[in-house]
């Protein structure tokens, strides 16, 4: 079965970036542009994993993971970071929240790659 | 360009954010402490950051970087947004226009603007709470992640036991423990065991709960803990985990244990075929409702333009918009033919593909218009820029910012817009002593307002300075010449005279305004863009700049006439009304062409004689009023055919001096008609008017 990742940041092109990268590999995408684009998006579709920015406008990154984490859609779906931090806190906080692993920007295409491989599999 | 190119993406996308950023920096300049603002400013500047170290805009990223640092301490209230830092901040996002327009040549100056910046952030910050903070907010370095595994002895050995037990989260944190164990499968040969030691009572269980822990005996020559530290990147620093040398090289099988041995030392793990692990269950998946509550107003805020917009080049659009217009003139020749025809079916489908094309032309030209405040925008900053050069203070108002026009028109709009707010603010606007001295508030204000208005858009620069200045404007145009010492001229005719080629008031020519080239550029900027220009002012209060812009040049709504043998299109929006001409009308008006319309007097103009033509007119002519802005005016024609959609074809070089007509397009027939200037028409209905009336009274 093909998977499906949904990708959620307020910037165009790494949402581009993304969805190139992980298309190329056989792989669906859904694109959403900000938290709560996301958080309907997941919740309406099935996805297998999803890749959030952090600092996005209505909904941010964190506040999507708690958000996301209330809904019973959410069990055992990985939650990828992308963060250009490389704050500690911040992780933390992500991880708390329910965040499964992260990437740090600048990221190369293989190493999008290797991570979404690592946490479904494909 | 090509769309699928993430680069090409990044820099439109930073092009958009640099204008939101600049939006951004003089709304703080107005409402410093607004801190929706502050976050949506740092939150372009993060994303130009973030993006432009992805797609290798290395200059980018590190200047942004430490723009970021900088503008981070505004974030956290320790220095304020003052207009130096305003100032600075635009010099800043200049530099990072330059940096991604032109990722490759050497760009100076960057260092300079960012110790300024910093110089009045650390400056303000003492000013603001006394709180020096350290100028650069160094983000803690990540703790090396180290296994507290004792480090092996034995580097020689070869068989390692790795212990871990995951987060009791990890689970529903969607961590899957088959595929941690299928990497440490790609570190070297393994068996595993499940270690059930910590599963409660059946009673207390909760399946969601990750209990069980795993034994992985590896075999690898080299110390694998940088390999293990990768496969439990994500999971280190809240999960058990312990790994030791196993002693001896003939390691005995550790199948002893009561639960059974998961063999998972296949090399390649295949990718679709994944058998469920015995203690992980498959995520529930409810397929719940989408949660439609009432929140209409958070789901319209989230669903922001970009939420379901999409990006298109510009000449696609172009090329569509051709398209359709070519399948407009093939579907009126089809019209045209089914109309001759005695065939109802043919006559159906032609009705029927009408309706489609007239539907699709809407669409597409819906498609084309674009909001006018993406070039407001840019207005602002220029009125930021004039204030600090001519050292006046300015208030720059903008409304109407939604109000939509097509994508051509709003492009060639700019420049004559640039012209009439230089104008504005340089000639229109007084020096902050005259304007105390006359009794207004030193800070003047320039309004830039856009409305609809039929089929028009009406743009206009409103200022509150001392007007246009009648004798000097009199005495300048008696002294270029442009007119004799004794004519009599309207209020209205001597405003439009600054219009006028070489024409200039500025009693010292200044570097913003130019050299009296300006205004008339102007109006021939909005002449072509059928558009027209008018000016109203009030001594002492301010003037008033009005551009009238159709919504379209492409394709419009035309009313087919007739004249002698040629047929020409009115554009419908100037059309208000059609009347007969009364016969005797001439015998009766001593020489004076005025129709009595409910009782107001309109000047009529026979096309026939404007074009010039032979012969008598057909025994009922027809009258056209037409109208723009103020003035009205009667066209007599031999015969009114019908609506008819116009897809505007240019005139060529030519005939581009010929003033009657704007274009021309192709009918069903393939025959040619052209296209009334309705303005300039008008315009000669009103001075026949004020020489009639005038030579009256």
């Amino acid at each position: 079965m093909t998977k499906t990742i949904l990708t959620i940041d307020d910037s165009a092109s790494i949402r581009q970036m993304v969805a190139m990268t992980l298309t190329a590999a056989g792989l669906d995408v859904i694109e959403a542009v900000n938290g709560q684009d996301g958080y309907d998006k997941a919740t309406t579709n099935t996805v297998h994993a999803i890749i959030t920015d952090l600092n996005m406008p209505v909904l941010n990154g964190i506040e999507f993971i708690r958000k996301y984490r209330q809904h019973p859609a959410s069990k055992g779906i990985p939650i990828i970071l992308l963060t250009t931090e490389s704050d500690e806190e911040l992780k933390r906080q992500a991880k708390e929240a329910g965040a499964t692993g992260w990437i740090v920007k600048p990221f190369k295409q293989d190493q999008l790659l290797a991570v979404i491989k690592k946490v479904t599999g494909a | 360009m090509n769309i699928s190119d993430p680069t090409e993406t990044f820099r439109q996308e930073a092009r958009e954010l640099l204008d939101q950023l600049e939006a951004g920096l003089l709304d703080l300049e107005q409402d410093p402490s607004n801190d929706d603002l502050i976050n949506s400013t740092f939150r372009a500047l993060h994303t130009i950051k973030g993006s432009g170290a992805m797609f290798g805009f290395t200059a980018v990223a590190e200047f942004v970087h430490e723009f970021e640092t900088a503008f981070d301490r505004v974030r956290k209230g320790q220095s304020k947004a003052n207009t130096a830092l305003i100032g600075v901040a635009l010099d800043a996002k200049d530099h990072i226009h330059l940096l991604i327009e032109n990722p490759d040549a050497p760009i100076d100056g960057g260092t300079e603007i960012l110790v300024q910046l910093r110089a009045i952030v650390d400056g303000a910050a003492v000013d603001g709470h006394g709180e020096a903070a350290p100028a650069v907010v160094a983000a803690p370095a990540p703790a090396p992640v180290v296994v507290e595994a004792p480090k092996p002895a034995d580097s020689g050995a070869k068989r390692w036991r790795l212990t871990f037990y995951l987060p009791s989260d990890a689970l529903i944190y969607g961590t899957n423990p088959e595929l941690l164990i299928k990497e440490l499968a790609g570190i070297g040969p393994i068996s595993v065991l499940a270690l059930s030691d910590r599963i409660p009572d059946l009673d207390i269980i909760d399946p969601e709960v990750s209990y069980l822990g795993w034994q992985v005996d590896i075999e690898v020559a080299d110390d694998p803990t940088a390999a293990i530290d990768d496969v439990f990147l994500f999971l280190r620093d809240n999960m058990e985990l312990t790994l030791a040398p196993l002693g001896g090289e003939a390691a005995v099988a550790v199948i002893e244990a009561p639960a059974p041995v998961v063999d998972v030392a296949v090399a390649a793990p295949s990718d679709d075929a994944m058998p469920e692990a015995p203690f992980v269950p498959e995520p529930v998946v409810a397929k719940a409702a989408p949660a439609k509550k009432a929140k209409a107003a958070e789901k319209a805020e989230a669903d922001k333009p970009a939420a379901t917009s999409l990006r298109v080049p510009a000449e696609r659009l172009d090329e569509l918009m051709d398209r359709v217009g070519e399948l407009v003139i093939a579907q009126a020749r089809l019209s045209q033919i089914a109309n001759s025809s005695s065939d109802t079916a043919l006559k159906t489908i032609a009705e029927e593909l009408e309706r489609l094309s007239s539907g699709l032309r809407d669409t597409t030209m819906g498609i084309r218009m674009v909001p006018i405040g993406t070039i407001f925008s840019r207005f602002r900053r220029l009125v930021h820029d004039l204030s600090g050069e001519l050292g006046k203070q300015i208030e720059f108002i903008t409304t109407g910012e939604e109000t939509e026009l097509d994508k051509t028109v709003i492009e060639r709009l700019a420049d004559p817009l640039v012209h009439l707010i230089r104008n504005s603010v340089d000639h229109g606007l007084e020096s902050a002593e005259k304007r105390i001295a006359a009794g207004k508030d030193p800070k003047g204000t320039v309004r830039l307002s856009a409305v609809y208005s039929g089929a028009e858009v009406a743009i206009s620069v409103i200022d509150d300075g001392a007007g246009l200045n009648h004798e000097r404007i009199r005495a300048k145009a008696e002294e270029n010449g442009l007119i004799s010492a004794d004519a009599k001229l309207t209020d209205q005719e001597l405003n439009h005279l600054i219009f006028a080629p070489g024409f200039s008031t500025a009693k010292e020519v200044t570097a913003l305004s130019g050299r009296g080239v300006g205004m008339d550029v102007v109006k021939r900027t909005i002449d072509g863009l059928r558009g027209t220009i008018d000016v109203t002012t009030t001594p002492g209060k301010g003037s008033v700049f009005t551009l009238r812009l159709p919504l379209t040049l492409a394709i419009i709504d035309g009313m087919l006439i007739r004249v002698g043998d040629g047929r020409y299109t009115i554009p419908l929006a100037a059309v208000e009304e059609c009347v007969e001409l009364p016969a005797g009308v001439e015998a009766n008006a001593k020489g004076r062409n005025f129709l009595d319309i409910r009782g107001s007097l309109v000047p009529y103009l026979r096309l026939r004689e404007v074009f010039g033509l032979k012969g008598q007119g057909d025994e009922h002519e027809k009258v056209v009023i037409v109208s723009s802005g103020e003035g009205r005016v009667g066209l007599v024609v031999d015969q009114i055919i019908g609506n008819n959609q116009t897809v505007i074809k240019q005139l060529s070089k030519l005939h581009s001096g010929i003033k009657s007509f704007s274009g021309a397009t192709i009918l069903g027939d393939g025959t040619v008609a052209l296209i009334l200037d309705t303005a300039h028409l008008v315009a000669s209905g009103q001075s026949y008017v004020e020489r009639n009336l005038g030579r009256a009274a």
